[in-house]
């Protein structure tokens, strides 16, 4: 009985100075410049390639505009979205969709915008995209998900009408806009030429400024705003949120809202880094996007940030020495890794 | 007319019924302790009041309006806030940000309420940054009742307020209550400390088996020596 004791309170104790360290170190700007500069370090070691240390941070930063999302949605509706790749294959389409056909009617067409590939229409096209996708995955929550949470279906049941619905966009995908490798209009564009023999194309540095704006739209949301500490509280306790009075169905809307709109930023930032689209870019990209949330702590929009630049980079890095297109199989294997060693994530979760 | 009167209260989870017809009725500004044995249904009794465990007969009235059946939320908007008994604050927020939580349906400004909170509970503001889930067992316990305060409730649920707290503090927490009893809120608990419960208490009740088996004043439940044999520990 006493040793029983006694090990409790070493536990809340151990739990309590995780908690307390988590706390100093993350503010949540100056943790991220950090390990950006602590990446971007790595590419002075004489064996890692600067370039390939950089590619890495640009990829980092669409897997977690996609990462986000996916954690917000686990946290709040404890649903592994396995339609998260389709969602943001969705809405690369969906711009496509917006830029070839909608807007060239009002005659806005054009690529090679300054030193980009694209045009203004993608610049048009990509809030547009993020709306329709937001209330897509809204839509989806009310007349899938919403029932299955109503009639009380367990967690794996979530998780394969996930699967079900992944299925389905992506087969939608396809009938609209055929199978075959489709582009946003572009124009080619000469690459920036830095020290270090490090080349980076225009676009990847619209993707970096874009993905943190965003990602620092979403963690002032998180903080400052009434809805967006609602979303934390759910997420910490749902049936506590309630009694206390939130509305935990607009909650479920709000968090449906922002996943779906960074679903559809990342998806559209894919199609201009990889310069197409294709119908199963997204589900392809599901891997590097639940290693990032499972790296960072599943449940945690900051972890999954953290996750997602180190699963980029050592993505990009890997291609040094092995075959790139075993890429996938790096996020896989960091998946697995976290998984067997610290199923909590690099954080822990200091709130057990 | 009373401000929480349920009555014949069938309620419980899924197929396992719990309650087998609770009546419970509080008076404005009164306190009134639920006792009774582990399993007896006093939490259920609660969850079923507060509309997070589904009423299957009977009826709850809140200020003269039936509420069973209400959604949790619709339920805390009519002034009857609830303090669960273990995972009552939201860990990964501040202790400000708690409060601001338990504000959530209120539209006005209720910057002086959490100042009010605050003076109320000292112990709090010196640590108005941190996250809940670093604060110790008793001061949680005052976040979870601040929380539940800042609505300004007629009627406030208690379950087990005192539980796992050290014998100071469990002393603290009955003060606390008896002050915010104080300024007009009507007070319904369940308490393992029924002794201690039972002398601040207006009234009391002995639930049994998810039923009724007795309800009295509360020095005359402390008097009674079948309730002090069984309940009372001697």
């Amino acid at each position: 009985m006493q040793r029983v004791r006694s090990q409790q309170q070493t536990q809340v104790h151990a739990s309590e100075s995780a908690t307390r360290r988590f706390r100093l170190a993350w503010s949540p700007g100056r943790l991220t410049v950090v390990l950006v500069a602590g990446l971007a370090a790595l590419g002075f070691l004489p064996f890692i390639k600067m370039g390939l240390v950089v590619n890495g941070i640009i990829l980092g930063a669409i897997i977690a505009l996609g990462a986000i999302g996916l954690t917000l949605v686990y946290g709040i509706l404890k649903l592994g979205n396995f339609a998260h790749g389709d969602y943001m294959a969705f809405g690369a389409y969906v711009a496509f969709f917006i830029v070839d056909g909608l807007l060239p009617r009002i005659g806005l067409e054009g690529a090679g915008l300054g030193p980009f590939t694209f045009g203004v229409p993608v610049i048009v096209a990509l809030p547009l995209s993020a709306i329709v996708v937001a209330a897509g995955a809204i839509a989806l929550d009310v007349l899938i998900y919403r029932r299955l949470r109503d009639r009380g279906v367990s967690t794996a049941i979530l998780l394969m009408a996930s699967l079900g619905v992944a299925i389905a966009i992506r087969g939608l995908v396809q009938m609209i806009w055929s199978g075959d490798t489709q582009h946003y209009p572009r124009e080619s564009r000469q690459v920036f030429h830095l020290p270090m023999d490090v080349r980076v194309p225009p676009d990847s540095i619209f993707v970096a400024v874009v993905a943190t704006l965003l990602v620092a739209s979403v963690y002032l949301l998180l903080t400052h705003t009434k809805m967006g500490k609602a979303m934390r509280a759910t997420s910490d306790n749902p049936a506590l949120a309630r009694v206390t009075g939130i509305n935990t169905k607009h909650v479920i809307w709000w968090t449906w809202a922002v996943s779906g709109a960074l679903a559809a930023v990342a998806g559209v930032m894919l199609a201009v880094t990889q310069a197409q689209l294709l119908p199963i870019m997204g589900w392809k990209f599901l891997i590097p996007l639940f290693a990032a949330v499972i790296l960072g702590g599943v449940g945690n929009p900051y972890g999954a940030l953290v996750g997602a630049l180190v699963v980029g980079v050592s993505m990009e890095v890997s291609t040094q020495w092995i075959n790139p297109s075993y890429k996938p199989a790096i996020a896989f294997a960091i998946m697995i890794g976290v998984l067997l060693a610290r199923p909590r994530g690099i954080f822990g979760d200091a709130r057990e | 007319m009373a401000l929480l009167e349920a009555s014949n209260v069938v309620a419980g989870y899924g197929e396992t019924e719990i309650l087998h017809g609770v009546s419970v009725t509080v008076n404005a500004g009164e306190i009134v302790t639920i006792i009774g044995p582990n399993g007896c249904g006093k939490s259920t009794l609660m969850k079923a009041i507060v509309g997070l465990v589904r009423i299957k007969a009977g009826a709850v009235r809140f200020r003269g309006k039936d509420i069973a059946r209400h959604d949790p939320e619709q339920i805390v908007r009519s002034g009857l806030c609830y303090v669960p008994q273990s995972d009552n604050v939201f860990p990964s927020l501040t202790i400000r940000e708690n409060l601001e939580m338990g504000a959530f349906v209120r539209t006005d400004d209720y910057r002086g309420r959490i100042e009010d909170m605050l003076r109320l509970f000292p112990d709090l503001r010196r640590s108005a940054r941190q996250k809940a889930g670093t604060l110790s067992g008793g001061q949680r316990q005052m976040l979870a009742i601040a929380r539940a305060l800042m609505l300004d409730p007629a009627l406030l649920l208690l379950d087990e307020p005192s539980a796992g707290l050290a014998p100071v503090l469990v002393h603290t927490v009955f003060e606390r209550i008896q002050q915010i009893n104080e300024t007009g809120v009507a007070i319904l608990l369940v308490e393992q400390n029924a002794r201690e419960s039972l002398r601040m208490s207006n009234r009391g009740y002995v639930l049994s088996g998810g039923a009724n088996q007795l309800d009295d004043t509360g020095p005359a439940l402390l008097d009674n020596p079948d309730v002090g044999r069984l309940y009372l520990g001697g």
